[in-house]
């Protein structure tokens, strides 16, 4: 599927198909000069959606379900990053009941589950185990798909149950919920959950085993939402494997975000210091003291298989940081619903008034940050939202620039699938942030290096 | 399911291309969403053309092409009259495609303003002044409604083009759902600006369900009575013309008669200024 432009030999574009298997479509683009990598520009072309824009006038009620459609693969996160910054600019958020906020918890771990096995089994997997899709991968590995896919049924299962549909959700509201879980829905659900949190494990075991994680340990700045009594979800402070421990209403004083010619997607760096990584990896990193027992256990089973203790420094281990959190929400959904009992209201009012704040949640891809500013009627004056994948954007660059390197000597087809490949590790959700990726290489200075692909086409 | 009533030029299973265009993603994720279903419908037909979910690429023509999003660049604008070359049957599945989707909201402001309100370096944004259905640009054979697009709704039609006969899709009111499955009503036992009576069904009446007011995200019905229910929330429930329009501009206000009946209230809420 590659086609090359041969007009000059010192200079070559190359084009290969777009890439696949993400929430999305984006380009790349990576030049080389003396067999190094000049420049590597990871194109996003998502269509602008203006929601910061359109999100004005609208009555704060009416957000958390505007912002959800954002993001059809984690239309919750947006939902909680926008019902905790309004309940905050309306000055309600300690007001919140605690038997909210563990629903909400129970809520989040169905995206988790959802969403990861999602990205581990149906778009990243493959590459790991070379197949073009999960489609190919089944007809080899049937049972393990499948169980996988009962495993993602069971975490839009929960989502259904609070939200009443698993893509953008209907149940959740500034303050709460419109109506309570029912508890014999939730005591329906316990065994499918239970049996599925034994599954993943063993899923996560034979992945340890059976499957071969290139090497490319870096030196990240790991950044997730940190608690002190469990694994950060929807509360926290934003701190980092580099000292930052900050509120995250404090965010911008410590981020910033860039526009870049070649994206509609902005770059979020740290100021004065450059990129950061945020998902799955940097919250096990530097939340695994909280895990559920079972992922606390499971994680040390991973690390002496691998043979690698934490910090995972390795962006293709983000495979098996997933798996933990899986089973780490599988864990924590099973208790939620064991112990739960109706509670007393679903949500608690909400003052309309004006007022201005921001919070950050923890999207499946990473920290989800939201600030609301509102009128006095209520409605929206202002809006701003930075999603998981802008922020990791200039890190998924400088781990394509070393790939980059690696596979100067394969054939754009080769080469083309290992960058897709560190793509996919970031499980970018583009719909957040990007459109349509085509993967091509420039060689500047130096006769490319002669492939097989090329001479085929 | 016989999967080879849907002729084919070739003789072979059918060929299943799935496209985005400006959206959420969250339609086509229903697809992958079909656990239960997935691996027959693989079975079923060949998967041709699924950026989302698979590498390799099948050459067009497609028997059936699935459009998600609107179109909202020059860009889209484009691609979109070359998908419609492509695909014999051509659907639009959900809100965006179907009516524009939120993204349209575009359509009633300044975009110029809309672009330099989000991004810092406006001259790198190009974008359209309108985001409006497929069907405004090329012919679509079916439109499946819903923000998203309902799993057993996405199943029946499949089966239906598959099978050669039309698809099942109730185009009666969300009412109708919600009282075969007893749910209270929310627009007169609540007092909440429900759209239930004026917005096609399809959810299952999942709002009412949740105990709220329905959105209207699957769209107008047909021939919906849209003056008798703002009447209804004006005169019952003292809601304002501002709050009618606003309700009628949401994930499908860009629909006719949505956005012919958002239009009229926003006039009514002009004059009282």
């Amino acid at each position: 599927m590659s086609d090359s432009n041969k007009k000059k030999p010192e200079t070559r574009t190359i084009r290969v198909q777009a890439l696949t298997r993400v929430e999305g479509e984006g380009a790349l683009h990576v030049t080389m000069r003396d067999g190094r990598p000049e420049e590597v520009r990871l194109e996003i072309y998502e269509p602008p959606r203006f929601y910061e824009a359109f999100l004005r006038g609208r009555d704060f009620r009416e957000a958390p379900d505007i912002t959800a459609r954002i993001c059809g693969i984690c239309p919750v996160a947006y939902q909680m990053s926008s019902c905790h910054a309004l309940e905050k600019a309306l000055g309600v958020f300690d007001d919140v009941d605690q038997s909210i906020r563990t629903l909400r918890t129970l809520l989040y771990c169905g995206e988790w589950i959802e969403s990861h096995v999602l990205h581990m089994f149906m778009l990243h997997l493959p590459d790991f185990l070379d197949y073009e899709s999960v489609i190919s991968m089944a007809e080899d590995h049937g049972p393990m798909v499948k169980r996988a896919l009962r495993i993602k049924k069971a975490g839009n299962s929960i989502v259904a149950a609070l939200g009443g549909r698993s893509v953008h959700p209907v149940g959740v509201c500034v303050g709460g919920f419109y109506k309570a879980l029912d508890p014999s829905v939730a005591h329906d659900m316990l065994p499918e959950i239970n049996q599925c949190l034994d599954d993943m494990c063993e899923l996560a075991l034979f992945l340890a085993d059976n499957v071969e994680f290139p090497n490319l340990e870096c030196d990240y700045e790991f950044v997730a939402l940190q608690a002190d009594d469990e694994y950060a979800m929807n509360l926290g402070r934003i701190v980092s494997s580099k000292g930052m421990n900050i509120r995250t209403e404090e965010f911008l004083e410590v981020i910033e975000e860039r526009q870049v010619p070649h994206s509609t997607a902005m770059h979020a760096l740290i100021r004065g210091r450059g990129s950061y990584m945020v998902g799955p990896l940097s919250r096990v990193n530097l939340n695994h003291a909280s895990l559920h027992p079972r992922a606390a256990e499971l994680l040390l089973q991973l690390c002496g298989i691998i043979g690698q203790d934490l910090p995972w420094g390795n962006s293709y281990l983000s495979l098996l940081a997933r798996a933990v959190e899986v089973v780490h929400s599988l864990g924590r959904a099973s208790d939620i619903l064991a112990g739960y009992e109706r509670p007393a209201r679903s949500r608690i009012p909400i003052p309309v008034r004006a007022g201005e704040s921001a919070h950050a949640t923890e999207a499946p891809r990473g920290i989800l940050w939201q600030r609301f500013k509102t009128n006095d009627d209520g409605s929206v004056a202002e809006a701003r939202i930075i999603p998981p994948t802008s922020q990791n954007q200039s890190t998924i660059e400088e781990d394509l620039a070393r790939v980059a390197e690696q596979v100067a000597t394969l054939s754009d087809e080769e080469a083309s699938l290992r960058c897709e490949h560190v793509i996919r590790n970031y499980d970018p959700c583009i719909s957040c942030s990007v459109h349509f990726l085509r993967f091509s290489r420039s060689w500047r200075g130096d006769p490319r290096p002669t492939s097989d692909a090329e001479l085929a086409t | 399911m016989p999967a080879h009533n849907l002729p084919t030029n070739s003789g072979a299973k059918p060929t299943l291309a799935v496209f985005k265009f400006s959206s959420c993603d969250g339609c086509q994720l229903q697809l992958l969403n079909l656990e239960d279903e997935l691996l027959t419908l693989v079975g079923a037909v060949e998967i041709a053309y699924f950026l989302e979910a698979r590498r390799r690429v099948l050459p067009p023509p497609y028997d059936i092409g699935l459009v998600e999003g609107s179109i909202s660049t020059p860009e889209e604008e484009r691609r979109i009259r070359q998908v419609r070359r492509d695909c014999r049957y051509l659907v639009s599945i959900g809100a965006c495609a179907t009516s524009g989707g939120i993204q349209a909201l575009r359509n009633w402001a300044d975009v110029d303003e809309f672009i330099r309100c989000v991004y810092p370096s406006p001259e790198y944004i190009k974008s359209l002044e309108t985001a409006t259905p497929i069907a405004a640009h090329v012919f679509v054979d079916f439109e499946l409604r819903g923000c998203p697009v309902n799993a057993e709704q996405l199943v029946e039609l499949l089966s239906a083009l598959l099978l050669g006969r039309k698809p099942n899709i109730p185009t009666h009111s969300v009412c109708i759902e919600c009282k075969r499955r007893g749910y209270p009503c929310v627009l007169v036992t609540k007092g909440e600006p429900c759209l239930g009576p004026i917005t096609q069904a399809g959810c299952g009446a999942l709002c009412p369900r949740c105990e709220r007011a329905c959105y209207g995200c699957f769209g107008p019905m047909e021939q919906p009575n849209i003056r008798s229910l703002a009447n209804q929330l004006k005169n019952e429930q003292g809601r304002t013309n501002r709050e009618v329009k606003l309700a009628l501009r949401q994930f499908n206000g860009y629909m006719e008669p949505f956005k012919q009946a958002g239009d009229y209230y926003e006039r009514l809420e002009q004059k009282e200024t």
